[in-house]
């Protein structure tokens, strides 16, 4: 783990994303589905998942957006990136979502669909077997 | 990140849950930005304000916050999306009305000045040399780093409202240290405001965090505000440097072609609608100045003019305004160009602006074609 930019403890299912996220356009938020059919991650509800995408683009309005898949009960229990972003660095800190980066290795080891458990308290990031 | 007891005791929860998504920000934003601790600022200038950006999430969210958080600095804020005086006039729907009082209310209730204007450099006192000031409005952040000697970061909308009610921002970055990546030399002549606002245009694109700039001749504020106007609109950089800066800076010189390729990404029009000037709005010596243009003539067709409250009330004071109406002009009130809900793509194709800054928001968010066109060449084509 490089950076603790919101703090936290969760355990959940990994949702794996290899392209940005632009949360301003790309999610529905409402659902927390991604509803850009261009994204690798369309029709997937990003809902109660550990996030894990490369970075956030886009307007810093997708801030709001966080804020409110968070208010509908639609978002995730936690992201992780490999570089931040102020747009969803300010949308996790407004939403209380924990937010973490990590290393390029680190993010290749993270595999879609795996178990895993944050407590930034204790730095630990791990997998569950 | 180091914090003092009692900003890690705000953190956790324990001066309430504002103060504490308060400090979620600023720690989130400090963490991202590599600030190794928080510092005092004296002034905030908040962004999203207008309804027609932050949507109903940010009118529920101010609307949430508002019941207990109270900025701690002097706090000003950007414009709104109409002038409550003629909002009538224009085809605006209630929801959007009563949406953006509602908005207004908050901030009202958090104590912040109802000042509705992205000039606040020209409308305020200015701090001393060199005062830690936390601005979200690009132009407004830049201007106060190049021109003011505040320091400041391109702030977001939330790190502005949340450094206002802690009273602190991140140390990072334009706070402390200034070393630009290039340094740029204005090699075009006889350049007017349309010149310096793509020059800065062309700045915010290739800059950092901050621009060394060289060959600029005396400039008048109508010319530095574009010139602040057009960088805050194209990148993240936030600062200019007067001066060639040392000899192992990268150079690049902004010529007739780099000025033609900005116009040619902007300019999609030869001819507008109708006009608007003001992005940033305009100041009382620009109001002084377009009502002597005027003296004797008519636009022939409409013209809105967006300035702050305070200089409409200064200029109809001295006659201007009476003047500028009698021209035709529109005056507007706490509102702007850039992403005015009142310029809709059903009832107009295309605007004539001598402002960069709004020439890319008209087209990107309004989605009308733009005409670009200085004030001196507006006044001599449009009116009679």
């Amino acid at each position: 783990m490089n950076k603790i930019l919101v703090s936290g403890k969760v355990e959940g299912i990994v949702l794996k994303s290899n392209d940005p996220i632009n949360f301003l356009g790309t999610v529905d938020k409402k659902t927390g589905v991604i509803s850009d059919k261009n994204h690798p991650l369309f029709e997937k509800p990003i809902k109660d998942t550990i996030l894990v995408f490369p970075s956030g683009v886009g307007s810093s309005v997708g801030a709001y957006t966080i804020y409110s898949i968070k208010s509908n009960n639609a978002a995730p229990l936690a992201m992780i990136c490999k570089k931040v972003d102020l747009t969803v660095a300010t949308g996790c800190a407004l939403a209380n979502i924990p937010l973490i980066t990590i290393s390029d290795e680190e993010f290749l080891s993270i595999k879609n669909g795996i178990k895993m458990s944050l407590d930034t308290d204790s730095s630990t990031l791990s997998v569950h077997q | 990140m180091e914090l003092t007891r009692e900003e890690e005791s705000a953190l956790k929860g324990e001066q309430g849950e504002t103060m504490q998504m308060a400090y979620r920000i600023l720690v989130a934003t400090g963490e991202a930005t590599d600030a190794e601790k928080l510092i005092p600022i004296e002034w905030a200038h908040l962004s999203g304000v207008n309804y027609n950006t932050i949507g109903d999430a940010g009118e529920e969210l101010l609307s949430s916050i508002s019941k207990d958080a109270r900025v701690t600095v002097k706090t000003t804020l950007n414009p709104m999306g109409f002038d409550i005086d003629n909002v009538s006039n224009y085809n605006l729907d209630e929801n959007f009305i009563s949406k953006q009082l509602s908005i207004r209310n908050s901030y009202e209730t958090m104590g912040v000045i109802p000042s509705f204007s992205c000039i606040p450099y020209e409308i305020f006192d200015i701090p001393k040399n060199g005062t830690q000031v936390a601005f979200a409005e690009s132009n407004a952040a830049i201007h106060a780093n190049s021109y003011d000697n505040l320091k400041t970061n391109k702030e977001s909308a939330f790190s502005a409202l949340a450094s206002a009610i802690i009273g602190k921002s991140p140390y990072s970055s334009l706070r402390k240290e200034d070393t630009p990546n290039i340094t740029i030399q204005m090699k075009v002549k006889n350049p007017n405001e349309l010149t310096y606002g793509m020059l800065g245009f062309y700045a915010g694109k290739i800059g950092d965090t901050s621009v060394n700039i060289s060959g600029l001749g005396e400039m008048d504020q109508r010319q530095c505000k574009a010139m602040c106007g057009g960088m805050g609109t194209s990148g993240t950089c936030a600062k200019f440097n007067f001066g060639e800066g040392d000899s192992n800076t990268e150079k690049i010189d902004f010529d007739e072609k780099e000025m033609q390729n900005v116009h040619d990404e902007l300019n999609t029009s030869e001819k507008g609608d109708l006009i608007t000037l003001g992005s940033p709005q305009l100041g009382l010596d620009e109001i002084s100045d377009l009502t002597t243009k005027l003296k004797g003539r008519s636009f022939q067709k409409r013209c809105m003019v967006f300035l702050p409250r305070t200089v409409k009330e200064q200029a109809q004071k001295i006659g201007y305004i009476t003047e500028l109406e009698r021209a035709g002009c529109e005056i507007l009130a706490d509102c702007c160009t850039c992403l005015t809900p009142l310029i809709s793509k059903g009832d107009v194709d295309a605007v004539t602006t001598n402002s960069i800054k709004g020439a890319f928001y008209l087209k990107n968010s309004n989605g009308v074609d733009v005409n670009l066109k200085s004030l001196t060449q507006i006044v001599e084509d449009e009116t009679r």
